[in-house]
């Protein structure tokens, strides 16, 4: 089946409550997130998801040279980032778009739905 | 990728011809849906269906043409299939290529219905594509028209056309989106996008593009209404799919009227209205009706499809074009404005209001509008100036018109009306 990796995209400036403006509505959105989690459990599609800590928190190594160079912050800048993520594996990209509209509303963020390179498209990719 | 045998129809001559343009014709999709089905891809099904039809051109005139032309197509396809995927299958791969041979799998039925046109319409209408890749998508598979027909039809160039199409293929592949109709909770909103690229579709055999190409498309009128009947089939209580058909079928019926036996484009003011096809303008008619019956029982406001269908029905229901109800046509078109306020509509509610107001109000409905680079804007413009008898001004709207419309039918009739324009 394949893999799709459904990104949610935040603000880069946080509250205390992370994307969330009170701590009511993390608290709701994080367990609407938690009972989406485990129906994807339920159905057989989780793979794995969790929640970034604050994009300021990131650093990016170029390894190219001799020695790693090493920069504090993102790897983009930009006004959103990566907050989030699940990786979800199902039958095709319906089920995917489903899933992300139903997690979506659960995170209160839009959700970027992408797949994964597959075993064929690896092949692809050699043979090509 | 540009189909190497498709487009025969437009070659004139011999009964092998004839076959051949009739086999793409009634083909083309059912080979390319079959073959999609079978080795799960659109890209390889449509070079291999392409193949098969140039391979057609090259052997029917030699061999005969075959007892079951249909079957024929679709053994060659996949024999092009199958020895394409035998090139690029890895030596390992037996067992795929067994199972390709044998195509003993049965098709899943997961869809709604089992038509693999249907399937494939639905794949390439699907809300993960653009607006325009669905189009391009739709007009290539189940249309069979070749890149540069389709390019001509959007005003695209030709490479461009040609990587849109090749990239909605990529997308469909590497984002697994399934072959299928959708099911039933899904369908009222996948349907709408599908109606869109019908609509697309019928409008370019209506009005055909190309300068070798006959200016009706009858093969595509055709598959659109055949399309939207399945679709209504599926959907039987949808207003927006009656209405559709219906402004479909209204259209279709004055085909036989619109072409003069010079190929002269002919308006509809001036169609012999005894040519159109009643048995179409009745089916029609009473479409029309039931979705206006279905709004006044309480149902959703009619969309811009029955709103079109309305208006067509106005149109076709007068015995002659003195007899129109002009006001009905504009008070249609006002709530078609609301409904959907492009530049296109307005211009079209501009000819009606002509007729109620006066070629003096139109126009300066019409030089607001910008649609500098659309042909019916500068007809439309040049026919009103016409009529305020500004003939010098009228006869440069002609001429950019005439430059910018592809269908041969109104070129010439746009040509002699900027010929009936005295010296001025």
């Amino acid at each position: 089946m394949p893999k799709y990796l459904l990104s949610v995209y935040g603000p880069a400036e946080r509250t205390p409550y992370g994307a969330y403006p009170t701590k009511e509505a993390m608290l709701e959105s994080f367990a609407d997130t938690g009972a989406f989690n485990d129906q994807l459990v339920a159905d057989g599609y989780f793979v794995f998801a969790d929640g970034l800590a604050e994009v300021s928190t990131a650093t990016v190594v170029d390894g190219h040279g001799e020695q790693p160079v090493l920069t504090d912050g993102p790897y983009l800048e930009a006004k959103e980032h990566l907050g989030g993520f699940w990786i979800v594996e199902v039958p095709d990209l319906d089920v995917a778009l489903r899933l992300a509209a139903e997690g979506s509303k659960a995170c209160r963020g839009k959700v970027e739905v992408r797949p994964f390179e597959t075993a064929e498209s690896f092949q692809a990719l050699l043979d090509s | 990728m540009t189909a190497p045998g498709s487009r025969v129809g437009s070659r004139v001559g011999s009964r092998v011809d004839d076959a051949i343009s009739r086999a793409h014709r009634d083909e083309w999709a059912r080979v390319v849906a079959t073959l999609t089905r079978r080795f799960g891809d659109l890209g390889t099904a449509e070079d291999a269906t392409a193949e098969a039809f140039a391979t057609a051109v090259e052997r029917w005139p030699k061999d005969g043409v075959p007892a079951s032309p249909g079957a024929w197509l679709t053994t060659t396809a996949s024999r092009k299939a199958i020895d394409r995927i035998r090139r690029e299958a890895r030596r390992d791969d037996k067992h795929e290529e067994a199972r390709l041979l044998f195509d003993d799998d049965p098709p899943t039925p997961r869809g709604a219905i089992e038509d693999d046109r249907l399937r494939l319409l639905f794949t390439c209408c699907h809300p993960a594509l653009s607006s325009d890749a669905r189009v391009a998508l739709t007009l290539r598979m189940v249309g069979g028209l070749t890149v540069p027909e389709i390019a001509r039809a959007f005003l695209v160039q030709e490479p461009a056309m040609g990587q849109r199409i090749t990239r909605a293929k990529a997308k469909i592949r590497a984002a697994h989106i399934p072959y299928r109709v959708p099911a039933r909770e899904d369908l009222p909103a996948r349907v709408d996008g599908v109606l869109a690229v019908l609509f697309l579709v019928f409008n370019e055999g209506y009005l055909a593009t190309g300068p070798g190409t006959d200016p009706l498309r009858g093969d595509l009128t055709a598959e659109a209404i055949r399309l939207a009947r399945l679709v209504r089939e599926l959907l039987p209580d949808h207003g927006e799919t009656t209405g559709l058909l219906a402004l479909m079928l209204l259209t279709e019926a004055r085909a036989a009227a619109r072409v003069s036996t010079s190929g002269e484009l002919v308006t509809l003011e001036e169609q012999d209205r005894s040519a159109w096809d009643r048995a179409l303008v009745d089916e029609g008619h009473a479409l029309a009706r039931s979705t206006l019956a279905a709004v006044a029982a309480g149902g959703p406001p009619p969309g811009r499809y029955q709103l079109l269908a309305a208006i067509n029905a106005v149109h076709t229901d007068a015995r002659e074009a003195r007899d129109t109800d002009w006001s009905q046509v504009v008070a249609l078109y006002d709530r078609l404005v609301r409904t959907d306020p492009t530049p296109i509509v307005a211009l079209n509610r501009a000819v009606a209001v002509a007729e109620v107001d006066g070629p003096e109000v139109a126009l300066a409905l019409v030089d607001r509008l910008p649609l500098d680079g659309y042909h019916a804007f500068h007809a439309t413009r040049a026919e009103l100036l016409r009529r305020l008898g500004r003939s010098r001004e009228a006869r440069g709207a002609y001429s950019r018109a005439i430059d910018l419309a592809g269908n041969s039918a109104e070129t010439a009739y746009l040509a002699r009306r900027r010929g009936q324009l005295g010296a001025g």
